[in-house]
């Protein structure tokens, strides 16, 4: 059977991306944070799952308003890398895993979590930069990917409980696909930060460092927050971090945290990473 | 009506129903400029670009003084936002800055950020700031 590994939590701004795109790592902003990243790609050199499902939110890109769902499964052969505004990033293709992707999708919704599915997507930075966080700039994604595309943007977005019901589910729907697959779970976005308004660039630590407590130690504790909870102390986009629910219920109860970073700032945002190990 | 208590949180414009209608052809305009075609147009002429879409004087006139805040107060999302400061091939923090009350250079909000940024405390609730 296929079974979930692990699962990151990760932050994917776009600046992120940007830096490794035009070859600024070593610079004085961007070296401690490129610093402690290398525990993290050290850890994800040593165990690449056969599959990953990076829980994403589409910025605008593939998805606006006149068409946004909820909760969407990328069940295609492959996606590219999307034009947001200043032409797609040169990254490698995204190759997808479809059998896997539609056997998770039938039984979610027969399990009454009704998908959309898309069979042409485009990804954004939300994916992508992701990837660059694990893997570096490789000439291939060294995994398969499903992407599951999570509207964070657009009021209401799903329940912070809804989030963490979802990867139970996936748990079980991965569980029960009958090839011996290694899969791995990414939550992304996040954390703490503000983009617009006259709040713009507020962060908060204390929030932060709490939610990835919880996250290991006690995960029911994150799907308790509200939206107001989110906007008001993670700041709007802060909100993000519902994903990062979707993945911890896709893992055991108790977990092994491998590893964990934060540092502040990258643009306007305060990024995180954490590493959890399944312990069944 | 669902009570919206996030209306408490001060300096903030959440894409709910209310803005998601003031602001659709405003965003729906914005989002456009993922197309190299469409940015090609818009920077030849932006005024006749923007006629091609139903957009209020208003936000046609926030668009093309790129007053970010007056766009986010005429529902814009600041996602959508971001495709402008991006085709104007300036750093989102020229934006950012630009919404920040008050106003920031590029230099300014990015010393607040590497400061630490925006504290949290005193900028939760509009009822805390009346209140003191």
């Amino acid at each position: 059977m296929a079974r979930i590994i692990a699962g990151m939590g990760t932050s994917h701004v776009p600046g992120l991306g940007a830096a490794m795109d035009n070859g600024k790592t070593g610079e004085p902003y961007w070296q401690p944070l490129f610093k402690g990243l290398e525990p993290v790609r050290a850890w994800h050199k040593d165990n690449i799952p056969d599959v990953t499902i990076i829980v994403y939110n589409d910025h605008a890109t593939s998805y606006s308003l006149d068409n946004y769902s909820t909760f969407t499964m990328g069940v295609a052969e492959e996606f590219m890398p999307a034009d947001e505004g200043w032409g797609p990033r040169q990254v490698p293709m995204v190759m997808g895993h479809p059998e896997l992707a539609w056997h998770i999708t039938e039984n979610l919704i027969l399990n009454e979590f009704d998908m959309a599915v898309a069979g042409s997507l485009d990804v954004d930075h939300g994916l992508t930069v992701p990837l660059s966080v694990a893997y570096d700039q490789p000439d291939v994604w060294p995994t398969k990917v499903i992407p599951l595309c999570v509207n964070v943007i657009q009021y209401p977005q799903p329940t912070p409980l809804r989030c963490y019901k979802l990867g139970q589910a996936i748990r079980r729907a991965v569980e029960s696909f009958p090839e011996d697959l290694s899969v791995g779970i990414w939550g992304t976005g996040g954390m703490s930060h503000q983009l617009g308004g006259e709040r713009a660039g507020v962060l908060n630590p204390e929030f932060d460092t709490a939610f990835m407590n919880n996250l290991v130690s006690d995960p029911a504790a994150n799907t308790r927050l509200t939206h107001t909870d989110f906007i008001r102390e993670a700041g709007c986009e802060g909100i993000e971090m519902i994903m990062w629910n979707v993945m911890r219920g896709a893992l055991s109860d108790n977990v092994n945290e491998i590893y964990r970073f934060y540092h502040i700032p990258v643009s306007a945002t305060a990024y995180g990473a954490i590493i959890l190990e399944n312990t069944d | 009506m669902t009570i919206r208590d996030y209306d408490d949180v001060p300096g903030t414009y959440v894409l709910d129903s209310r803005n998601y209608r003031k602001g659709y052809h405003l965003n729906m305009f914005l989002m456009s400029l993922n197309k190299s075609e469409a940015r090609a147009a818009f920077a030849a002429d932006e005024t006749a670009y923007l006629q091609t879409y139903k957009l209020t004087a208003e936000q046609r006139q926030a668009v093309l003084d790129r007053e970010y805040l007056r766009m986010l107060q005429l529902g814009a999302n600041v996602y959508y936002a971001f495709k402008l400061v991006s085709h104007d091939k300036q750093p989102p923090q020229v934006m950012y800055g630009k919404m920040a009350q008050p106003a920031m250079s590029f230099d300014e909000f990015q010393a607040m950020m590497m400061a630490g940024g925006r504290p949290i405390d005193g900028n939760r609730s509009k009822k805390e700031q009346l209140n003191g």
